[in-house]
């Protein structure tokens, strides 16, 4: 066993952001590392040499198929789940250039967002469905946006800012009826809750590997068997001929061991990291006044809450956990260097009293019970001294501000 | 994570002046929760001068550093001293602020302002923020505003703008009406408009600046091109100089010469300064 002297040091950091990218786990590095070394063939090479990396890449291909419930041959990796979400797209309209419309939501990620404007610009409309102020889609209004035109719905399977959990079934099946590709970023919910696609019927999902304990730097797309899609990047044969380049060997088989572990601890992320979770959300809600919990609290990840701390701005609060070594993320517009809050919340409905103060805890198996008792102490503190600087302690001040 | 210095810091974590002075003298309120910042400063003021000062921030660590910094410095100052504080004397202050949090500094002046305002019983109609026309509908601001932080922090791109101001930093429909009132602030920009921020210098003044000018800001550039420079001499508005290391004889030394030499010393000391070569 190596010594990992950074993964040791994790104690004194209180990791609470595992949306954003998690810790790789040391099983994972352990694999990677005779790839950087002694097995450095080229898979595609026709020496046994590079054949013997090859066969490892194959059974890093299964591992990931046996954790979603799919073929091999359906996997396809990529560089990032960015990556995945712009090949399925894109490769999806390319192929289908005569359909004009896909639909998508209000609150997916920046990589399926930002998208939106290189699709309107080549004429195709997008429809951004709404959500309600718990975070949830109404199907009725998804049904009743798909046209004779339609190619194409893409939407996310859990959200990154509130844990949100969409009813991914309910609309691959209404896709499936309706003869419209069913495309789901599913970065954030892959390794944390169960995914069959053996059950469920999408022809496309994304993911990436650095939010479920492998590093960042490679991705996947699942490609049912029989969809049509264009190549992403052209070059060599590799990943049946649709994302030319050599495979990234040594990520690769990371992902392979990360999503073996991830099977393995799929009950751990819904019993374990759950009760923390739940912990953590029910001490700050009794220890914090005025805080409520953004989004739905039973369609939701289990390692996920979203809670609006009324009158405080989120990048102070930032930067005081961060001083006490406690890593988190808001909703805030200080925060994210556009000068807008989060398009998440602001798509909810959440008031702006609450929405600058969004805090979001992500746990993952690593975290312990000791370090949710440290930030359940730490926090209102924290709180208090923000809440005391601030003109604004109810709605009251809020609306006569400015009017003296 | 944002590069905040170690003044933001300190400044952040022990916010100088926290509070609320009662039956204040003046008080400014800037912002709004909706915006993401906002800043309530009440002042005492007696003979003519800050006798005392408090603030509340709702805002980040730079907004709450920026209000902090803000007190520190006009404390004990006369209304006179005080009247002349920008946001920039904020940053300096401050020891810099990133880019994107310019805005905050801007806030800081803004509540002076506005507190000095209500000081001299104009109170709100007179905020020059409220005045005009609403150009960024997402943060509510006006284009007199625009043009006059543009004007006073010498901005040039709606980038700016929109780190000082945070207009255009919404939905973005209006980044080409900023693009057009900075066209239009900046239209008279040659002709001699900003002459006057530069002071009137003495010869030995001018002699001096220029060997600053060459030693901290131009030396530097040609150095790290394997170049350097000699100032010869000064006659009048003509500056002397000779090209040394890779800079002598290349052929872009003329470009040397006029873009990069000429230009610094037009644009740090004086715009009638040419530059020409020593000759043998």
């Amino acid at each position: 066993m190596i010594h990992w002297k950074w993964w040791n040091m994790k104690d004194k950091t209180i990791y609470l952001d595992n949306n954003a990218t998690t810790a790789v786990a040391p099983e994972v590095v352990e694999a990677m590392l005779p790839f950087f070394t002694d097995s450095y063939g080229n898979p595609s090479s026709m020496h046994n040499f590079g054949g013997r990396v090859h066969r490892e890449l194959e059974k890093a291909r299964e591992k990931v198929a046996q954790l979603l419930s799919c073929e091999p041959y359906e996997i396809i990796f990529t560089s990032c789940g960015t990556e995945s979400a712009n090949f399925a797209l894109r490769g999806i309209m390319e192929a289908y250039p005569e359909k004009r419309h896909i639909i998508t939501t209000k609150v997916e990620h920046p990589c399926i967002k930002n998208q939106i404007p290189w699709f309107d610009e080549r004429g195709v409309r997008v429809t951004e469905l709404r959500v309600d102020r718990k975070g949830r889609l109404d199907l009725d209004e998804l049904s009743a946006a798909i046209t004779k035109n339609t190619l194409l719905i893409s939407c996310m399977y859990a959200n990154n800012e509130t844990g949100v959990i969409f009813p991914v079934d309910r609309i691959a099946s209404m896709a499936r009826e309706r003869g419209v590709y069913f495309h789901t970023d599913a970065v954030q919910a892959v390794g944390k809750i169960k995914i069959s696609l053996k059950d469920l019927p999408v022809d496309l999902l994304s993911f990436s590997g650095h939010k479920l304990h492998a590093p960042k730097g490679v991705g996947v797309l699942y490609v049912r068997r029989g969809t049509k899609i264009r190549p992403f990047i052209i070059g060599g044969h590799q990943e049946r001929n649709l994302r030319g380049g050599t495979e990234n060997v040594p990520y690769i088989i990371g992902l392979g061991k990360a999503c073996e572990l991830a099977a393995e601890h799929l009950f751990d992320e819904n019993n374990q990291v759950k009760k923390l979770r739940d912990k953590l959300e029910k001490g700050i809600l009794a220890s914090i006044p005025n805080t409520e919990v953004n989004g739905h609290t039973e369609d939701r990840l289990p390692n996920t809450t979203n809670i609006g701390i009324h009158f405080v701005e989120g990048e102070a609060l930032l930067l005081a956990l961060s001083k006490e070594n406690i890593c988190a993320s808001t909703g805030s517009a200080c925060a994210s260097g556009s000068l807008q809050p989060s398009h998440v919340l602001r798509a909810m409905g959440i008031p702006f009293t609450s929405i600058h103060g969004s805090l979001r805890l992500s746990l993952s198996r690593y975290n312990t019970e000791s370090e949710i008792d440290q930030v359940l102490e730490i926090l209102p503190g924290i709180v208090d001294k923000l809440r005391a600087i601030s003109p604004f302690k109810n709605l009251e001040d809020v609306t006569h501000f400015g009017t003296e | 994570m944002w590069d905040y210095t170690d003044k933001v810091m300190d400044h952040y974590e022990h916010p100088r002046n926290v509070g609320e002075i009662e039956n204040a003298d003046a008080v400014g309120e800037v912002g709004s929760i909706a915006c993401g910042d906002a800043l309530k400063l009440t002042l005492k003021i007696k003979d003519g001068k800050i006798a005392d000062a408090k603030f509340k921030t709702f805002g980040c660590g730079s907004a709450i550093a920026s209000a902090s910094a803000l007190t520190e410095m006009i404390k004990g100052k006369t209304i006179e001293e005080v009247k002349k504080i920008t946001n920039n004397d904020i940053v300096s202050f401050l020891g810099g602020l990133p880019k994107e949090k310019m805005h905050c500094s801007v806030m800081g002046a803004e509540a002076l302002e506005e507190a000095l305002a209500f000081y001299r019983g104009e109170k709100k109609v007179a905020d020059p923020d409220n005045v005009g026309e609403v150009v960024c509908k997402c943060f509510n601001v006006t284009d007199q505003k625009i043009r006059r932080v543009a004007l006073a922090n010498n901005l040039h791109t709606v980038e700016e703008i929109t780190n000082y101001t945070k207009a255009g930093g919404g939905c973005g429909l209006c980044v080409d009406q900023i693009q057009a009132l900075l066209d239009d602030v900046w239209k008279n920009e040659n002709t001699g408009k900003r002459e006057h921020v530069k002071p009137k210098l003495s010869f030995l003044q001018k002699v001096k600046m220029i060997e600053k000018v060459i030693n901290d800001e131009i030396r530097p550039i040609l150095n790290r091109d394997g170049g350097d420079l000699e100032l010869v001499d000064i006659q009048g508005n003509k500056v002397v100089v000779r090209l040394f290391g890779t800079c002598q004889g290349c052929h872009a030394s003329q470009l040397t010469l006029s873009g990069l030499v000429e230009h610094k010393l037009k644009e740090l000391v004086d715009d009638s300064l040419e530059v020409v070569e020593h000759e043998g």
